[in-house]
């Protein structure tokens, strides 16, 4: 009986132990699933969720059950991405959001007063410019946000659609388009 | 050449297609000079070409008119030349031959039909050449893989590792012609363009100049060439063997061709060049001679007009740039004409005007006529044959791919290798189902790309937030430490007064004692 009390008690101490220093050793920084969830979001960093950026979102998701609908660049795949990784109800999108064109923020230099201001609502620092001088955006960096718009006192600032070029053009899937090499459109017979 | 060839390996699958269309003409017959060429600035792979000349300007036929500026040796990009003498009449977005169907930029250029060449600069012996010039000369010459891809030659030059060339005049689909033609006629040619290109690889033990077995005029003709100049423009100590090969599509395909001469299945990871391989076309050895020997940029190509659309069939040699409507009206097009591809019917492009002008990757053009197209039934449901897996040269499983690329499942369309797919279109030719296979999976493969360009745009969105977030952290800390500073430094003088009034009387008093000694010391030096 005592043999028995003394090796199941020695037993409990030595995985305590273990355990206590593998806590220690193999501790995770932060919350994973917000790691997670800050991968699903597309990174536009545009405040439409009105968390200051896609972090905060996700942090939001996770910590205060923000609902999981939001995320308006992401669209209705992003969402239900999120719904698979939580296991959640997917929640339909509260505007329809129809596959936006990517649009980059141009600034008139015709107009520009040098306000700096834009700069300063950049969430990705992708506006270039000094006090009293023109200010210019780095299209590459640029997310199309708009967050640069409000802020403008001059109101020089457009959104543009990036025109498509062979280069950036892409095959369409078969299933929505006509047949370019037929010249027929596919008809996908309803059988399932 | 009597010595012991090694025997042939096979690669999975394919197909035997027919000859189709035979040529009413068999000689390469030249086009004639259009009013108007248009010459688009991207007719290669990579980076495209920046206009050096201006509206107004005159140039000279092989005038460099287009190049990549501040771009290095090693940037895929090509020159563009002026195919003939003439003015510079626009430089504007015009349609071009691409799936796309989109407008890119062009020159277009009003032929003043003198054909007055620049200068040229042939070199008489190769030998002195090192594989640096060589190599530097065909880039100037705007020479591109001739073959289809339009891949810069210049690049595929990288003396050292290399042991095999090979030259493929394999010319695997039906219809086209061009290179048959070309082998027949300028066989010559392309037996020096394969010598100087043996010689700036340097180091090659072997050249291979691999012709399909259907093509016996051909094969006859290098042949013939090599007897008869025994060595004479052997400029190094390669062997050089002409290989027929079975007539199986896609024979021309680079890896099948490899995996046929040599039994080195390449994956896609791998590059030829990792095996010590290097595959041209022998049309860009044709170009090369040219080049080189003659001192002429690549301006112009062989396109094959086939199809029942037009009453000639042949082969014309065409200056870049000229409107295919041109070329089909030469070969005594028909009224009823619905139908024009550009390469085979395999993997060819169908286009939506006649008014396009030949690119350096346009070997073919098939006018089909009404009665063709008509007979194109819709695609019907997958019954799962298997048929596609018997023929797919590239050993992956069309069947699979096609159900996850229908279904938008991109991670296993990776999984079960899509990007091996050589887009030949063997899968579609035997489906009995009829399913546009090949469109599926070049869907699948541009969906792969995009959603891969996005995420690398994420991340560096992702980046740029946080160390703007960390920054403005770091201004506030920095703010806040200053603040604290000048609190403390306006708080000492309460702790430490005594100190601070010593400290100012003590400067004061050094001052006052600098200017009474400057003071002294002026009036010396007036008094001197």
């Amino acid at each position: 009986m005592f043999v028995a009390l003394m090796v199941a008690g020695g037993l409990a101490l030595s995985f305590g132990l273990i355990l206590g220093y593998a806590s220690v050793r193999f501790r995770v920084e932060g919350n994973p699933v917000v790691d997670q969830l800050d991968e699903l979001l597309p990174q536009t960093q545009c405040g439409k969720c009105t968390y200051p950026g896609c972090r905060p979102y996700a942090e939001a998701i996770v910590n205060e059950d923000a609902p999981i609908n939001l995320c308006s660049p992401g669209g209705e795949s992003t969402m239900l991405n999120i719904a698979q990784l939580l296991d959640r109800e997917p929640l339909p999108m509260d505007e329809v959001v129809q596959e936006e064109k990517h649009r980059l923020a141009v600034i008139n230099e015709d107009l520009c007063i040098g306000c700096t201001l834009c700069i300063q609502a950049c969430p990705v620092d992708a506006i270039l410019g000094a006090s009293k001088l023109m200010h210019t955006v780095i299209a590459q960096e640029c997310t199309g946000c708009e967050l640069c718009l409000p802020p403008c006192p001059v109101d020089c600032i457009d959104m543009v659609e990036v025109p498509m070029t062979p280069s950036s053009w892409s095959w369409p899937s078969p299933e929505q388009s006509p047949n370019l090499i037929n010249g027929t459109s596919v008809e996908e017979s309803t059988t399932s | 050449m009597s010595h012991h060839l090694p025997p042939l390996w096979k690669f999975h699958g394919g197909v035997h297609l027919e000859k189709c269309a035979n040529l009413t003409h068999t000689q390469i017959v030249p086009a004639a000079l259009p009013e108007k060429l248009t010459v688009p600035l991207s007719q290669h792979l990579g980076e495209p070409a920046t206009p050096i000349v201006q509206v107004g300007d005159k140039v000279l036929k092989g005038q460099v008119i287009a190049q990549c500026l501040e771009c290095s040796e090693d940037t895929v990009t090509a020159r563009i030349h002026a195919p003939t003498s003439g003015v510079i009449t626009g430089i504007a977005a015009l349609p071009v031959p691409h799936p796309s169907a989109l407008s890119a930029p062009c020159i277009i250029i009003e032929p003043d039909g003198k054909e007055q060449w620049i200068t040229l600069n042939p070199v008489k012996t190769c030998v002195n050449l090192t594989s640096e010039e060589l190599r530097r000369t065909i880039a100037q010459s705007g020479i591109v893989g001739l073959g289809g891809a339009g891949f810069p030659s210049h690049l595929k030059i990288n003396p050292g590792d290399i042991q095999t060339l090979i030259l493929n005049g394999a010319e695997c689909e039906p219809y086209i012609t061009c290179d048959d033609c070309l082998m027949r006629e300028r066989a010559e040619q392309v037996v020096i363009g394969t010598r100087i290109l043996a010689h700036a690889l340097g180091g090659v033990k072997r050249c291979i100049i691999a012709i399909e077995d259907n093509k016996p005029e051909a094969i006859a003709a290098i042949k013939a060439v090599l007897d008869s100049d025994d060595g004479k423009y052997q400029i190094s100590t390669e062997q050089l063997d002409v290989i027929s090969v079975p007539a199986r599509y896609p024979m021309g395909g680079e890896r099948q061709l490899i995996r046929v001469l040599t039994g080195h299945a390449l994956p896609r990871s791998n590059l030829p060049r990792d095996f010590g391989i290097v595959v041209h076309n022998v049309g860009t050895a044709a170009a090369i001679y040219q080049a080189v020997k003659i001192g002429k940029p690549l301006i112009s190509r062989v396109v094959t007009i086939t199809g029942d659309g037009v009453n000639t069939r042949q082969n014309m040699e065409v200056l870049l740039g000229t409107p295919m409507s041109d070329l089909l009206a030469q070969c005594d097009v028909k009224t009823d004409v619905s139908g024009l591809i550009m390469g085979g019917p395999m993997m060819g492009l169908a286009l939506p005007s006649a008014s396009l002008p030949i690119i350096k990757t346009t070997n073919c053009l098939i006018a089909s006529a009404q009665t063709a197209i008509d007979t194109v039934t819709p695609a019907m449901p997958c019954i799962r044959c298997g048929a596609c897996e018997q023929v797919c040269p590239a050993e992956l499983l069309p069947q699979q791919l096609y159900w996850y690329a229908k279904a938008n499942d991109f991670d296993k369309v990776q999984r079960y290798n899509l990007f091996e797919c050589i887009e030949c279109g063997c899968c579609a030719y035997v489906c009995p189902s009829q399913i546009p296979l090949v469109q599926y999976y070049r869907y699948a493969k541009a969906a792969v790309r995009t959603r891969d360009a996005e995420k690398l745009q994420a991340e560096r969105a992702r980046e740029r937030f946080e160390f703007r977030s960390f920054r403005l952290e770091r201004e506030k800390a920095e703010r806040k430490a200053r603040h604290q500073q000048k609190r403390n430094a306006l708080k000492k003088p309460v702790a430490g007064a005594k100190n601070v009034v010593t400290d100012k009387q003590a400067a004061i008093a050094a001052a006052q004692a600098r200017v009474k000694a400057k003071k002294a010391a002026k009036p010396d030096k007036t008094d001197d």
